[in-house]
Order: structure tokens, then sequence, then C-alpha cells
């Protein structure tokens, strides 16, 4: 163990030397920023090794007109709200599903199978499933939906949010913030789609990929990985957790996905639209969207609470640099909801020492 | 919120699975790995397995999910 923290060591210092400048990291994965906050991973890198929180955690890129579709069907005397914990206490414009509890019928669900349950139970009212998450959680999604269309249940929709997660890796270097050297990719999002999938940023953008589980020492590794390749100018497409990840992935997951459906522009918190990086239902399957059943236009809102989540998301400042950090913004009285996610990159620094970390 | 969980499948009948982690006992579904077996090792997100693991693997996570409790308990210890 020691023998393998010193080769990484190595790595990253020689890496420092050769470039001789900031290196930029940046971790997708919001159980990757927990866990290096959580092991302290940040101060035992080199001054020079600067980690930042990306779009990876799915409650944090949810964009503020979501929440408000969900408030509003809330309102509704007709409707059951089913949301994974998570989504609970995200502030839309005017409060968040925890402060609307009172009035509305709001649910919280482990799984999109106790969605769909809640439906067969409630026969008389309407259940909408708040299917957020990244491709981790879609192909549950896309379960429930094939399932719900062979009972013809009519009870049940849906209004994705899911999202892709290279769309907006591509939009990240593309247009946000070309300083990011190179991505420490996410593990259990690459179980579903294998880590080949991120084979176009090694190759459109010239950036190190490499995919780590979530022990300190996997994540130690696929940084000193990442300096390996900086410091012999090379950006190649690697996979060190190699016990859940294979290249291609989990292809049934993804044939479900592809089944129901399919990709769509749409609205990122902070990295605004990009293109095709949502999940659509499918035509075939458009009775189960809440969009189209309750009659529903997507608006632009704009977010006018001084939350700067969206240049945290992109790497661009950290948390303490926002006004509103640990002052207004704390975990008990979110503003944003990188600090309602216990995997934010706001609240893991509220958590986890403001000052010690870099 | 894309964690997924070692937990190992106890009960078997068709794509509704009991699970087991660390002694708490949870249904899941196969529906994502149609070829599991009973007493498989698989890592579980939102209700739905998605990967078999190798024991080995599955005990590293384990030892820091017991970890973390401990370290969570103590700091409501001290601060409760
Ligand atoms: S500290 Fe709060 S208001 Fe500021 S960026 Fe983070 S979540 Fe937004």
């Amino acid at each position: 163990m020691l023998e393998r923290i010193y080769k990484a060591q190595q790595l990253m210092d020689a890496a420092c030397k050769t470039l001789g400048r900031q290196i930029n990291i940046m971790e997708v994965c919001g159980t990757h920023t927990v866990a290096i906050f959580r092991n302290g991973i940040r101060t035992t890198l080199p001054k020079a090794i600067k980690l930042l929180s990306g779009p990876g955690c799915p409650v944090c890129v949810t964009d503020q007109g979501y929440i408000d579709i969900v408030l509003d069907l809330a309102q509704r005397d007709d409707c059951i709200i089913a949301t994974y914990g998570d989504m609970i206490r995200v502030p839309g414009s005017n409060g968040s599903l925890e402060t609307k509890r009172s009035a509305a019928d709001v649910r919280v669900m482990l799984s999109s199978t106790d969605a769909l349950q809640l439906a067969k139970d409630n026969p008389d009212k309407t259940v909408v499933f708040v299917a957020v998450g990244f491709e981790t959680t879609a192909p549950a999604t896309a379960v429930v939906i094939k399932e719900a269309a062979e009972e013809k249940r009519e009870n049940f929709c849906i209004l994705s949010g899911h999202k892709l997660v290279v769309p907006a890796m591509r939009a990240l270097l593309a247009e946000k913030n070309d300083k990011i050297d190179a991505f420490l990719c996410p593990g259990h999002v690459s179980v579903i789609i294998g880590y080949g999938a991120f084979n176009e940023i090694v190759n459109d953008f010239s950036r190190p990929c490499v995919v780590a589980g979530f022990e300190p020492m996997q994540i130690i590794e696929g940084l000193a990985e990442i300096c390996r390749q900086l410091s012999q100018g090379k950006a190649e497409l690697k996979s060190i957790y190699t016990a859940a990840v294979t290249e291609e992935g989990n292809t049934t997951a993804q044939q479900l996905i592809a089944e129901c459906f399919e990709p769509a522009d749409g609205c990122w918190r902070g990295l605004g639209r990009i293109k095709k990086s949502t999940l659509k239902l499918k035509d075939k399957f458009s009775r189960f969207d809440a969009l189209k059943r309750f009659n529903i236009t997507e608006t632009p809102v704009e977010d006018t609470t001084g939350c700067r989540c969206g240049e945290v998301l992109c790497g661009l400042i950290d948390p303490p640099q926002c006004a509103l950090f640990g002052s207004a913004c704390v975990p008990e009285t979110p503003v944003g909801p990188c600090m309602v996610s216990s995997e934010g990159a706001c609240a893991a620094w509220f958590k986890y020492g403001r000052k010690k970390q870099r | 919120m894309c964690l997924a969980i070692p937990a190992r499948i106890v009960e078997l009948e068709g794509d509704r699975a009991v699970v087991d982690t660390m002694g708490n006992q949870f249904k899941a579904k196969t529906t994502l790995l149609p070829h599991t077996k009973l007493g498989d090792i698989v890592l579980v997100h939102a209700g739905f397995a998605i990967q078999v693991i190798e024991e080995e693997e599955a005990k590293k996570t384990w030892q820091l999910i017991a970890e973390i409790d401990e370290f969570s308990d103590t700091q409501n210890r001290v601060s409760g």
C-alpha cells in the first residue's frame, strides 16, 4: 500500500515539474467529490494539482425550470409526486418540494418500481415520477416505462430530467472551461455506458480520461495515471476500475435506454442548453410523458438568487468564492442545489472544513 | 446519487431478488442483469442490480461503508 502511494506521489511530482504550472483535473462524479473530501485527498496532493468538482451530481445540474414544473404539478390535487429523496430540498423559484409538502402529496421513493406500485395502489390519482439521474439511473426508469406500457397503466407518468454525462463534458471543454487538463471519469455511470464512451473526449479534445472506483487508493491511482499521461504529453483512455467497469458497459441497460428514450437538447444548471444531452421519452411512450399529459411547455427561468452554482459546476470558481457560501447558504437553508445535495461541491466544502482544503 | 452498493442475492424469483448488504435485506430487480444467479454479489443502484462483482471487491466497499458509519457515529457522539 505504502509503495503504491509512493509511486503515485512520484508520478504526480513528475507531472508538476514537467508542466511547471497548475494542473486542473476535474472529477465528474459527485460520489468522487465526497470521497475525495472525506478522505482528505486534496490535502495530500502537490500544490500545483487542483481538483475541480464537475457537473456530476444529478441534483446539482437540474435546472430551476424543471423544479418549478415539479412544484406546479405538486399543487394539483389529482397528482401524487414520487421522487428520489435527493430532490426533495432543491429550491425552485418559489420553495421546494419539502416546503410544499404539507399542501401536496409528495412521496420519497428508493426505486422507480416503487413509483409504479404507488400508481397501482392509487388508481384515482396520477403518479408523476420525478425521473432524474444520469445513465446509471435512466435504465431503472426505462424498465418501469415498459412495464407501465405493457400493463396499459393510465395513471402513471414521468417528468424526465435524465441527463447524459459525455455531452456535458464536451460542452464544458468547448464552451465553458478549456483550462481543464483531464477528467477523472465516474465509476458507476461507466458501469452502464462502458469506459469506451469517453473515447470521443480523448480523441476530439486530447484530454486524458481515467475511470476510477471510489476507494481512496483508486482515486489516488487514477489521479496518478492522469499525471503520468500529462507529463508524457499524452491523452489516453484508461479504466483502473476493472472490478466493475468494462469497455462496452451493460448492454442490456443501454438497449433499454435506447428503446424508451432519445437524446434531446436540454437545460443544465449553470451550463445552459446542451445539444443532445438529455433523455426524452420516445413518441411511442409519449402518453407517459408528464409534459405532454399536462400540456406543459418548459420555459427557461432566470436565477436571481445570486447563487454561483453554474460557475462552481464548470470548475471556474471554488464554493467559498460565492458570497452566499456559509452565510446565507448553508446545508440547512441551501440557496442552490450544490449546497442541497450531499454530493454537491458546496456541501462537501462546507462539511469537510473550508480552510484546510485547496 | 450515482452510487451503487454491493449486495448479495439471497432470494431470486424471475427478475425479483432480495439482496443483503451488511445484514440489511431489501428488494432489488435483476432486469438489467439477465444472467445473475442466486448467491451472486451485485452492485445495486436505485433498486436495480447493474453489475456482478467479485466478493473481494464487495468486501472492500463494505469495509469502507462500515468505517464511514463508525466515523459519523463518533461525530454524532462528539456533537451530541
Ligand atoms: S454556496 Fe450556495 S449559493 Fe453559492 S454557489 Fe454554492 S449552492 Fe449556490
